[in-house]
């Protein structure tokens, strides 16, 4: 566990000693920041139309919160390549994989430690729509409980890609590639579940469950489902033992 | 302290590495010695179990590099080509950090950070970011990063690439004051280096080894060789290809280069076979054909050349 933590201090080294992080926090902010403006704006014009007697039953967690969280949702598919695509790409390219898979760590050790990297640093990303979100409590009474199951959930989603991408890292020595690729991927598991709105068969149901995007509208209205839970632990899992695989293949045919 | 046995390592098209033998004995440093793509870092990468071979054993320090990876690591410091290193870290961060993964606790950390940065004169440039540092300089950090846990085992491949001829000669020197306290192999295709740093000397060409002696041994071995200049006036209607098979057939001649035409002459430069001499049977070869003898001088070697020789004619 020691070994996890060195290396995940290494990459959240070269993540804050370089623009990248700050690069991504500030996109984050702005994107998010946009939405925020948004649907806040929109809440308002709602509620002086209810003033004026075209009644609506108005709700904080529900018009505001919930919109918002799944706007975060579909702005990580879009930063989580760029998060993972130096994972290991960076270290080929520039031979320092050797070092690492020389000295006496494990692979998984190794892998995990990235993984966590990556983590702590989306985790980096979502305080700044946390603090966004700090006005809505300082204005109204949400409730916080739907809010916390939501982020649960991001961070629950952005594993599950940010393992994959970590496993798409270990395929090339080429950045942009490793990038492109990890965001056609995302994009895919995003758009995936539109077939449901047309096609009822199975085939249809089983791309609208293997959707990211599809398990996250339960936390987003602030229920934790375990069959939920168990589509995004599984993912998790599954990217991490590619990592693996490629890692120890890599060995085979460098 | 290294033992490697009918090691072969096989790519998708090539042989790498063939049936390679050998055996490092403690406190010796081994001059790995070869062209490049000889095979020279693939058995390095398979020391240090970077990758598995596709047969044979090796192990070091005692220990299989199959069965027991976790221990020949612990056991191997290891340079690679290029030094594996993190442009944004900072020199003391970057030692710090392999000290770590190499598992040195954490209390003596400190302290080897500082001895090995001293010991490898990069003490001056601690705090200096990686990326700022000279080829020299960045050469010496990876050499202390592979000695920062003191592993009795030490794989350096081409430590010397890619230096001036003063970077050169001060990391061969340092390399050479490491000699006592490690077992070193250390790999280049620089004649003059191993001459300069090793003991013993193994030769390996397409992924054989070709030689493998002391260093004294080998030098007297290997300027056993003769090399001679002869200039030809070919009559008969004889070419320069039939010249040179002519002269290829002499017996103990090993090479034969053409190197062209002047005043109707032809020149040529012969090797021999080793501790063998060729002038007189070459004169009379010639002389034998009915072809006029213009020259006929024999030529320093030089180690080189002779190295190329080895590693050349095994093809």
């Amino acid at each position: 566990m020691k070994n996890v933590w060195v290396i995940c201090q290494k990459e959240l080294k070269s993540y804050f000693a370089s623009p990248i992080a700050y690069l991504l926090m500030a996109m984050f902010a702005v994107i998010f920041g946009f939405f925020f403006w948004n649907v806040v704006g929109y809440f308002v014009i709602i509620g002086m139309q209810q003033q004026m007697g075209r009644g609506m039953p108005m709700n904080v967690n529900e018009m505001v919160i919930r919109p918002l969280l799944q706007n975060v949702s579909v702005i990580g598919l879009f930063l989580i390549p760029l998060i993972t695509m130096r994972l290991f790409a960076e270290e080929k390219r520039s031979g320092t994989i050797e070092l690492l898979l020389t000295s006496p760590l494990t692979d998984f050790q190794i892998l995990f430690g990235k993984w966590l990297a990556a983590m702590l640093m989306y985790s980096a990303m979502l305080l700044v729509a946390g603090l966004n979100f700090v006005f809505i409590f300082a204005y109204g009474q949400p409730d916080w409980r739907p809010m916390l199951v939501g982020f649960l959930g991001l961070l629950l989603q952005a594993g599950g890609l940010l393992a994959i991408g970590t496993f798409i890292s270990t395929l090339t020595k080429n950045q942009i590639i490793a990038g492109g690729a990890t965001f056609g991927v995302c994009l895919l598991l995003w758009v995936m579940e539109w077939v449901t709105g047309y096609e009822t068969a199975e085939w249809a149901k089983v791309m609208g469950y293997l959707s990211v995007v599809s398990h996250f509208e339960s936390f987003a209205k602030g229920v934790i489902d375990s069959k939920d839970i168990v589509f995004y632990v599984s993912v998790i899992f599954f990217g991490l033992f590619l990592t693996a695989r490629s890692l120890e293949s890599l060995r085979w045919r460098a | 302290m290294i033992k490697v046995e009918g090691l072969t390592k096989r790519y998708a098209r090539t042989v790498a590495v063939d049936n390679v033998s050998f055996e490092v004995k403690k406190g010796q440093i081994v001059g790995f010695l070869g062209p490049n793509g000889a095979g020279k870092t693939t058995t390095m990468r398979i020391l240090t179990c970077f990758m598995p071979a596709t047969g044979g054993k090796a192990e070091v320090a005692g220990f299989d590099v199959i069965e027991k990876p976790m221990e020949v690591k612990k056991n191997i410091g290891y340079l690679p080509e290029t030094p594996p290193l993190y442009p944004e870290m900072e020199v003391a961060e970057y030692l710090t950090f392999v000290g770590r993964i190499k598992g040195i606790p954490s209390d003596d950390l400190a302290r080897r950070v500082k001895e090995v940065s001293e010991r490898c004169s990069v003490a001056d440039v601690s705090n200096k970011l990686i990326s700022k540092l000279s080829k020299g300089y960045r050469q010496r950090v990876g050499l202390a990063q592979a000695i920062i846990h003191n592993p009795p085992v030490l794989i350096l491949d081409e430590p010397t690439s890619g230096l001036d001829p003063k970077q050169r000669v001060e990391t061969l020197e340092l390399i050479k004051s490491l000699a006592g306290d490690h077992t070193i192999v250390l790999s280049t295709h620089v004649l003059s280096e191993v001459e300069a740093t090793c003991e013993d000397v193994i030769i390996i060409s397409r992924g054989k080894v070709v030689a493998m002696d002391t260093m004294d041994n080998l030098t007297h071995r290997l300027q056993g060789a003769e090399a001679v200049a002869v200039e030809v006036e070919a009559r008969n209607g004889a070419g320069e290809a039939d010249v040179q098979r002519k002269l290829e057939q002499v017996g103990g001649v090993s090479r034969v280069v053409a190197k062209g035409e002047a005043l109707g002459r032809l020149r040529f430069e012969i090797e021999s076979l080793q501790g063998r001499t060729v002038r007189t049977e070459v004169a009379r070869a010639v002389v034998e054909s009915g072809w006029g003898l213009f020259e006929l001088s024999p030529v320093a070697v030089s180690l080189e050349e002779v190295f190329l020789q080895l590693t050349e004619s095994k093809k």
